[in-house]
């Protein structure tokens, strides 16, 4: 996968990340997804469009949500799935405006949706003419999950995958 | 965290009153959160475009803190409907995706200034105080 476009969602997510929780995030984890990305906890899911079409699927457990929803509020918040999935939607949100904000600055022209709630267990896996990746962050409160899918056949893309990636 | 001097109204020594619009209940909460810090007071609150208009008129703020994607409609073109029926208004865009062609037409139809989410209070302070300029003071909290 073209490191170029990829750098810009782990810069994003670290600088979101770190702005919310007021402490940084590592990556734990990056593999290229030849199987299909399992959800882990209340995922949202943004699409990209412009020089490639694209998914973003960003991933937290629930518990792990109520705490970035905690964090910000300075005291615990009541259990909620609605708390969570608002929290889980936000945070997509920022962090791929973010991330597609990078990437335009280099000169790529992307625009984003809102983000949708990613209901179905499954997310983006490889093909011959996409890529998907999976990236795993460590915070103070727990993993967040990226699963980047890009899809360079569809109408509208016109960068390649990256020779032998 | 961050200690700020409150800002509050040159004309009656009152809190700012802010009208913060956005879908998400997440983004407006964390707003509050920090407006809360300089003093300030939300005035109103919207989802999208549309109910943003409404809220203008009903609540008269002396800023609007305002979401750019949102649905029925979006804010670049909420701020250019209250621009144009209130020369005043002063409206600073806050969204997730600050390139320049956001920035840009925002400016363009009015706004007085474009921040990025996440919004860092340090500098969304700083822009605040600049676009209410000679209407705020600031005084010990």
């Amino acid at each position: 996968m073209r490191l170029e476009l990829i750098q810009p969602f782990i810069n994003a997510t670290d600088a979101v990340l770190a702005e919310m929780l007021q402490a940084p995030a590592k990556v734990a984890q990056v593999a290229m997804d030849e199987a299909v990305y399992r959800r882990k906890g209340v995922a949202a899911s943004v699409a990209i469009h412009g020089d490639i079409e694209g998914h973003v699927i960003f991933d937290l457990q629930t518990e792990t949500a109520l705490r970035v929803a905690g964090a910000l509020a300075g005291k615990e918040v009541d259990p909620k799935e609605e708390t969570a999935r608002e929290t889980v939607c936000e945070l997509a949100n920022m962090v791929v405006g973010n991330a597609v904000t990078l990437l335009n600055d280099q000169g790529h022209t992307f625009k984003v949706l809102p983000p949708e709630l990613h209901t179905a267990e499954k997310g983006y896996a490889g093909g011959r003419q996409s890529e998907a990746l999976v990236m795993c962050f460590d915070t103070p409160i727990g993993k967040v999950y990226l699963n980047i899918g890009l899809d360079y056949g569809r109408q509208g893309s016109t960068l390649a995958p990256e020779a032998n990636a | 965290m961050q200690g700020f001097e409150h800002l509050v109204r040159k004309q009656d020594g009152q809190p700012i009153r802010y009208l913060v619009v956005d879908d998400s209940i997440f983004a407006r909460k964390n707003l509050q959160r920090i407006l809360a810090m300089f003093g300030g007071q939300v005035a109103g609150e919207a989802g999208d475009g549309r109910a943003a208009i409404e809220a203008y008129n009903r609540v008269h703020p002396d800023l609007v803190l305002m979401d750019v994607t949102m649905p029925d409609m979006e804010g670049i073109e909420a701020a250019e409907q209250i621009i144009n029926h209130h020369a005043e208004a002063r409206i600073v865009m806050v969204s997730s995706v600050g390139y320049q062609e956001n920035v840009s037409e925002s400016l363009r139809k009015g706004a007085l200034f474009f921040v990025q989410k996440p919004p860092k209070p340090e500098l969304l302070y700083e822009v605040i105080k600049r676009v209410l300029g000679d209407a705020a003071i600031v005084v010990a909290p």
